[in-house]
């Protein structure tokens, strides 16, 4: 029973992986750079989510649109402001921009909310009155006798991975958007002779992964409830892992990834080591990478001359 | 009458490198032009800097009596202008159908999907294989991929880039049956090509480029009958 509450937290904390991870596979699919400042979209996301809700006592569902709004809106500035003059630049710099960007993220956030831990409001739990005529919090549901426990957030969390792939999948393959981003992703002049509009479609692209940053930063806060300003960055770094993973480019293989990530860590965390947890996941990654150097789902298309 | 496209002394580069050296022609309603010329000479220049995916430094293209300098890349199909790019280009991960469908980019309503029947109808192959992903057809079928996306977009002017490249012989023959078909159906055609025995075969006029400059124009049948064309570029 012990391993069914490590693979269903696993699953919950893989869930959410995924959907940070959608952010960089979409983002590397269509504009070819990796955007380390996705990560600390999330931590704005869960900072707007937590003023909204903590100091506003405004309800839980209008901080989560509001947090969507603002990292959306971040996203496109960003993007606009720091990655598109680099258009033609070569990648390096791209990248460096990127780590600077997520930097500033970062050092805005300790200046406007400090470095103080936020404790995150917990949302999903119900109120019953138990036989004595106490108010009882509960925060999941026990099966088996208690034997196991799982919590609302962990349910939220995986329905809301569910609704997110599935709802991106159906976007991709047939709203006209959605097939312009794929016509993008593979090669942005024939998609201009189109009359695709390009920059459109990556601002729409950053749009979209940062709104879903919103969301993974209320889950991931929702579960591990303290907030500072470098939450972001090791679910970032975890993420974009479990992109590469899954096959960077690949929604589904951001599932993948992000599933199996989430999964390894928890077992390694509670049968090999805590402090290891992390070096089983990257050894893991390696040995994928070896066998299947484009991850497990990327593809290799060979173009015809 | 007002030629369909006007391209006037037109300077491209790529950094330093000085690719089109001042080119001017014009293309009229109803003809096929060709450009020919050897590996290098400009004709892709040419041709992507037509549909805006390059820039001139100097000079000005107008269609249909616009300029187009301004115009960015993704707004020129819309007025008429496709481009069926060297290489064919098709998005290799896409279905047949979904490549049609990007040609018709900027359309909408019914006459997209009577189009589409069209172009099956123009390449029965191509709606024998609609669900296919295009990376999967052979060199033949996507370069009539190609063609029936850039038709997708309804173009007053279709511009070929070499579409004969790689192509077996029959193929090659095949492609330019189609093209002339096309502009009796009365589109106008601006046509790439290495091969240029079949190019001046089928065009009205033609154009002789070599490193960046026109150097020679006139009709088909007098290109083909010219001793020096014909020493240079059909091979005695
Ligand atoms: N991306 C580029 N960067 C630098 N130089 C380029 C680039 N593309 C083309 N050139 C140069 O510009 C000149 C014209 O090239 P272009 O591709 O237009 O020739 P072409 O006539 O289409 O040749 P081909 O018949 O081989 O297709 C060549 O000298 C080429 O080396
Ligand atoms: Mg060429």
């Amino acid at each position: 029973m012990t391993f069914l509450n490590f693979l269903i937290s696993g699953i919950s904390l893989g869930s959410i992986y995924a959907i940070i991870a959608l952010g960089y596979t979409m983002v590397y699919g269509i504009a070819k750079m990796l955007n380390f400042a996705h990560g600390d979209v999330i931590m704005v996301g869960a900072y707007i989510c937590f003023y909204a809700v903590s100091r506003f006592s405004l309800p839980p569902v209008v901080g989560v649109i509001l947090a969507m709004l603002v990292c959306t809106v971040l996203g496109i500035v960003v993007e606009r402001l720091a990655y598109k003059p680099l258009r033609q630049a070569p990648s390096l710099a791209v990248l460096i921009t990127a780590i600077g960007v997520s930097y500033f993220l970062q050092n805005s956030a300790l200046l406007l909310w400090s470095s103080n831990p936020k404790v995150f409001p917990a949302f999903f739990t119900t109120e019953s009155v138990d036989a004595a005529g106490k108010t009882v919090t509960k925060n999941g549901i026990q099966l088996f006798d208690g034997r196991l426990n799982i919590s609302y957030v962990t349910i939220v969390t995986i329905v809301v991975c569910i609704i997110i792939m599935v709802g991106l999948t159906l976007f991709t393959a047939h709203t006209k958007m959605g097939k312009a981003m794929r016509a993008c992703s593979e090669d942005k002049g024939a998609a201009q002779l189109m009359g695709i509009n390009v920059n459109g479609t990556i601002s729409m692209t950053f749009a979209i992964g940062s709104g879903l940053a919103a969301i993974a930063g209320v889950l991931l806060c929702s579960a591990y409830p303290t907030l500072v300003p470098t939450t972001g960055s090791m679910p970032g770094i975890k993420a974009f892992t479990a992109a590469v993973f899954g096959g960077i480019g690949s929604i589904p293989g951001a599932l993948l990834g992000g599933l199996m990530l989430g999964v390894i860590e928890i077992f390694a965390k509670a049968y090999i080591s805590t402090q290891l947890s992390d070096a089983v996941v990257f050894a893991v990654l390696i040995v994928v990478l070896l066998v299947k150097p484009a991850g497990l789902l990327g593809k290799q298309v060979r173009e015809k001359v | 009458m007002e030629p369909i496209l006007k391209v006037d002394d037109i300077n491209v580069y790529y950094g330093s490198i000085h690719a089109i050296k001042g080119i001017s022609f014009e293309v009229n309603q109803g003809e096929i032009v060709t450009l020919i010329g050897a590996n290098g000479a400009g004709k892709s220049t040419t041709l992507n800097t037509i549909s805006g995916l390059l820039h001139s430094k100097t000079g000005s293209i107008s269609f249909m009596g616009e300029p187009l300098s301004k115009v960015p890349c993704h707004k020129v199909v819309s007025k008429g202008l496709a481009l069926v790019p060297e290489g064919r280009r098709v998005f290799l991960q896409m279905t047949v159908q979904e490549n049609l469908e990007m040609g018709a980019y900027t359309r909408s309503g019914k006459g997209v999907d009577e189009d589409l029947e069209k172009v099956y109808a123009r390449f029965p192959r191509l709606k024998e294989r609609f669900k296919q992903v295009a990376g999967t057809l052979s060199g033949g079928e996507q370069q009539m991929l190609a063609m029936g996306r850039a038709l997708m977009s309804q173009p007053k002017l279709l511009m070929l880039d070499e579409p004969s490249m790689g192509l077996a012989p029959i193929l090659v023959e095949q492609i330019f049956e189609i093209i002339q078909n096309l502009h009796k159906a009365g589109t106008t055609i601006l046509l790439v090509e290495q091969n240029a025995q079949a190019a001046l075969s089928v065009a009205d006029r033609g154009y002789v480029l070599e490193t960046g400059k026109i150097v020679t124009s006139g009709t088909g049948k007098e290109l083909l009958a010219s001793p020096a064309i014909k020493k240079a570029y059909l091979g005695g």
